[in-house]
């Protein structure tokens, strides 16, 4: 499980503005430093980063040119600097292949790819949740094997081998859904009915996979810790009813499950790339992808820098929220 | 004439411990992992595939090169070509078990080379401590901003596709993971007595680090790294699934299953072997380190 082993530093807070205003404080050389790391992806790229949209015979007055209108002939740090101004005021320059602003093109395809990480979130988390509670319930049975059979396959399978086998199995042999795409009128117009629905259905289920495993792993060992500590026998003693207890479980085990599931919802914003290709679904990891083999440097950059954003600041999110419903940290 | 009793109680404990202390931990380890029947069976799988990728040459299979027109595609159990042909008329028999020595090498080598420069990175932070483990985990805390998948993604992207540059993209994904995990290990085994007695001793912060905390947190690092290996197999096909790593013709399963996609309206299952291959990898060692986990947790 790649999730983080230290987190929620500041458990010694004595209250949760505290914590939530250093936690921001915190935030703001990470997300500098990240856009550093996007800026100096570019850098580390062997061959002209113009490349994509100077031909093969341009004079060499040209290229300069042009590397003039990219700002590319100024020193890196003046480069940095003024890139990150840029974007600060929402400018992440133009995609060298189709000349359309950056930001544009990226916020586009991340609608997609929220659309398809909250339909799989939906199915993975209950799912996860679900059956990590029963395999908690019934540790060491037959059916504690089953549901944690399904985490381990889940956590294991190469998730784009699992799309290719769902399409051949629902569209090449019983054509009850469609292989790829985002509609039937083809990417731009996405709507909440069954034409499109049907386009969700294998995307999502293969993206929940993994999610689904790790929240059920997750939920078998909050549920199996808690319901073999003492308080849970003194409720049971005292002659609470089993609803009773399990209240009690989902109360303990809800802070950690949650920022699980937020760390889980954030890696599938941002590593949905492999799924996007096999289903060219038209979300920011097909933008990634066509970036990369177009060599569209500033889209490249611009879409690495967004989704990293996007995943600081959810782990920001969570990390408050886990804060303010968990009473522990609180006390301190 | 306190002292009497004392030496005799030690001599006592003295000639009871070659009964009670019969094992080292590794051999417990090593012992229980053997009693464990899903490690073992996962343990037998990964060395078949091991095994015959490594005597892939001398197994008499076909050349998994040598394409042929008139043979394209053919189904699983034709004879001949009992996992059928590839869309050039390759063997699929001889490219899977050759397409294990690639695929291998680029899932578990950024693993070990991640394992190798995250625990020294990891115990040095965790051992030496003050600015120098503020530099070492904050810049972990940067890489920890992108998720691991965009991360690969981006650097093999950035340098470009091929082996090298999969396996250094992958190594520099697993690297901050391993350095946390050794980190907080080290941190935990610094303060202990023997720790303090070796420094009381006259050692230096070197050999403290080789010799007595190396072999202390080393068990726990690499029952970590065994976790991501199944991780790494994904991600390290993934890429060449994307185009970003190994390139034709060389067999490679994520590459296979990359051009295979193609032919899942004539040959399905035939394009699916591959993935069968990554995902029996992956699975076998996720539990294979799942049972060393438990086997090395002995209070249990």
């Amino acid at each position: 499980m790649p999730s983080s082993p230290t987190r929620g530093e500041g458990k010694k807070e004595s209250n949760v503005l505290a914590y939530t205003a250093r936690r921001i404080v915190y935030v703001v050389p990470i997300v500098i430093s990240v856009a550093l790391v996007c800026f100096l992806l570019v850098h580390i790229t062997p061959g002209d980063p113009l490349v994509a949209v100077l031909p093969a015979d341009a004079s060499q007055e040209l290229a300069a040119q042009l590397r003039a209108a990219y700002g590319f002939d100024r020193p890196l740090p003046v480069q940095f600097g003024l890139w990150l101004l840029r974007a600060l005021h929402g400018d992440l320059g133009n995609s060298i292949a189709t000349g359309r602003p950056v930001l544009a093109e990226v916020m586009r395809a991340v609608g997609n790819t929220v659309t398809l990480a909250i339909a799989a979130a939906i199915i993975g988390f209950t799912m996860g949740i679900l059956l990590g509670l029963i395999a908690g319930y019934f540790r060491e049975t037959w059916i504690d094997k089953v549901a944690t059979s399904f985490a381990i396959a889940g956590v294991s399978v190469p998730h784009y081998w699992l799309g290719m086998l769902l399409v051949i199995i629902f569209s090449v042999q019983l054509n009850w859904l469609p292989a790829v795409g985002a509609g039937p009128s083809g990417s731009n117009s996405w709507a909440w009915d069954w034409a499109h629905l049907k386009y969700l259905v294998l995307p999502a289920i293969t993206t929940s996979v993994i999610p689904m495993g790790i929240v059920t792993r997750t939920v078998r060992a909050l549920t199996g810790d808690i319901l073999s500590q003492d308080f849970v026998e003194a409720l049971r003693a005292k002659g609470l009813h089993e609803l009773g207890v399990f209240r009690h479980v989902v109360k303990n085990a809800a802070p950690t499950a949650l920022a699980v599931m937020g760390l889980q919802l954030g890696y599938m914003l941002g590593g949905s790339i492999l799924i996007e290709t096999v289903f060219s679904w038209p979300g920011s990891g097909f933008l990634l992808n066509s970036a990369i083999f177009q060599r569209d440097l500033p889209l490249l950059q611009g879409t690495i820098l967004i989704l990293a954003l996007f995943f600081v600041f959810l782990n920001l999110l969570v990390d408050i929220a886990q804060a303010a419903i968990d009473p522990r940290i609180k006390r301190g | 004439m306190s002292e009497l009793p004392l030496t005799a109680t030690a001599d006592a404990a003295l000639q009871a411990a070659p009964a009670t202390k019969a094992r080292g931990y590794w051999a417990t380890v090593g012992r229980r992992i053997m009693r464990d029947k899903v490690s073992m069976a996962c343990a037998l799988v990964l060395l078949l595939i091991f095994l015959s990728a490594i005597l892939a040459p001398w197994l008499g299979l076909e050349d998994p090169y040598k394409g042929s027109m008139i043979r394209r595609l053919r189904h699983i159990g034709t004879t001949g070509y009992p996992l059928g042909t590839d869309e050039l008329g390759r063997d699929m028999l001889a490219r899977l078990i050759y397409g294990g020595r690639l695929s291998l090498v680029i899932g578990i080598l950024p693993v070990i080379l991640a394992f190798c420069i995250g625990t020294s990175l990891g115990i040095i932070a965790g051992y030496v401590g003050g600015k120098l483990n503020t530099a070492i985990m904050r810049t972990v805390d940067v890489f920890y901003a992108f998720p691991s998948v965009l991360l690969a993604i981006a650097i093999s992207g950035a340098l470009g596709a091929g082996i090298l540059n999969s396996i250094v993209a992958l190594t520099i994904v697993f690297v901050p993971q391993i350095t946390r995990v050794a980190e907080s290990v080290t941190t935990g085994v610094r303060n202990m007595d023997f720790v303090e007695a070796a420094r009381a001793s006259g050692a230096g912060p070197f050999t403290i680090m080789r010799v007595h905390i190396l072999g202390n947190v080393l068990g726990a690092i690499f029952v970590y790294a065994t976790s991501l290996i199944s991780v790494s197999m994904i991600l390290a096909a993934g890429l060449s699934f994307l185009g970003l790593g190994t390139k034709p013709p060389e067999p490679e399963w994520g590459l296979m299953l990359n051009t295979l996609r193609t032919a899942i309206y004539v040959n399905p299952w035939v394009a699916a072997l591959p993935g069968a291959m990554i995902f029996a990898v992956s699975i076998c060692f996720n539990l294979l380190s799942d049972g060393l986990r438990s086997a090395m947790d002995i209070r249990n």
